[in-house]
């Protein structure tokens, strides 16, 4: 049984699929939050070339600057850590409305 | 991360076997430590996969992200009796996939057990499809020999982290003599909780349920020796 099988909502099992099916594929992990936040560390969000993502790192707020940022690291290979909230101008931008604060790993998978 | 790193991570988690991968935050290199590898003197990794959550850890004075897998827990109980009945619903809420043996297909009904895992068959039979493994904890409640010895000494060979079986002392010491004779050391009988559950005075059902679950937890989260 293949982990992808095993595990059909896996954003790790379809991180690999995806970057085994030749698609550029980065992957964002929840590693620092503060205050009230809505996904724990370790959550994953996994993105590819073209925007298609699965699983999720906040519940929705800033899937969005996740995702974007998400292609410059599949272009770069240069991994970057995301920091959202209140005190950020981004995280109003984008809209972190519970008031926490998270921090984001963004790697890619090569 | 490397495809094969990661490839080899979803092959542990697969497998139900744990794993920490650890990220430097600055430079983005990783290293993959599985469970197999992790010795009593990896604080460290010991401490991570005990407390089961992933986090920023400090590595020779780097910021490393600790990704922590530990397979979901199983709760295996041998038994459709009635403290199975409180604890299943218990269990649920403490996220454990629980599984009730008993071979006895007048306890073990859809009826007494909703949205459980029910195999109305005798240990030797329904164990090795449920798989037991170091992430399980075992309980055997049904008060019978022929039915809970079978079980016990499995899940004392499969290194389930929690064995507890249900009776008094004077019960208790009888099992002791049944498993001394069929082979098993005194090491791994001494690791039988029994009776069983933390002592909190419980009295009915579900307050047992309560005392097994607690004993679970305390195995599981604290340190050898400290429960």
């Amino acid at each position: 049984m293949t982990a992808q099988e095993s595990r059909p909502d896996d954003p790790l099992a379809t991180a690999e699929t995806w970057r085994r099916s030749g698609r550029g594929v980065a992957l964002a992990t929840v590693i620092e939050t503060w205050g009230s936040a809505p996904r724990p560390v370790g959550s994953h969000l996994v993105i590819d070339e073209e925007g298609n993502f699965m699983g999720s790192v906040s519940g929705g707020c800033v899937e969005g600057a996740v995702i974007a940022e998400a292609a410059e690291v599949i272009e770069t290979g240069k991994p970057q850590t995301l920091e959202f909230g209140v005190a950020d101008e981004t995280a109003w931008q984008v809209g972190l409305s519970c008031g926490g604060r998270i921090a984001v790993f963004v790697e890619r998978i090569d | 991360m490397k495809l094969d790193l990661l490839a080899k991570l979803n092959g542990e988690r697969a497998a139900r076997r744990a794993a920490i991968l650890f990220t430097d935050l600055e430079d983005g290199t990783q290293r993959l430590v599985r469970e197999a590898d992790i010795g009593p003197d990896d604080d460290l990794e010991s401490g991570l996969l005990r407390g089961g959550k992933s986090r920023v850890v400090e590595v020779s004075g780097r910021r490393v992200f600790a990704t922590v897998h530990v397979p979901p827990a199983k709760l295996v109980l041998i038994g459709a009796v009635h403290i199975s009945q409180a604890l299943a619903p218990i269990a649920r809420v403490l996220d454990y996939d629980t599984t009730i043996v008993d071979p006895r297909t007048a306890f073990a009904t859809e009826a007494r057990f909703p949205d459980v895992t029910l195999v109305a068959e005798w240990p030797d039979a329904a164990l090795p499809q449920v798989g037991l493994d170091r992430w399980t904890a075992f309980c055997a409640l049904t008060h019978d020999p022929k039915i809970d010895d079978p079980a016990l000494i499995a899940a004392l060979e499969a290194g389930c982290f929690y064995v507890g079986a249900l009776g008094s002392k004077k019960t208790h010491a009888r099992r002791v003599e049944r498993l001394k004779a069929a082979g098993l050391s005194d090491e791994a009988i001494g690791r039988v909780a029994a009776p069983i559950g933390l002592a909190i005075g419980a009295q009915s059902p579900a307050e047992i349920a309560v005392a097994i679950l607690a004993q679970i937890t305390a195995t599981l989260r604290l340190e050898a020796g400290a429960a």
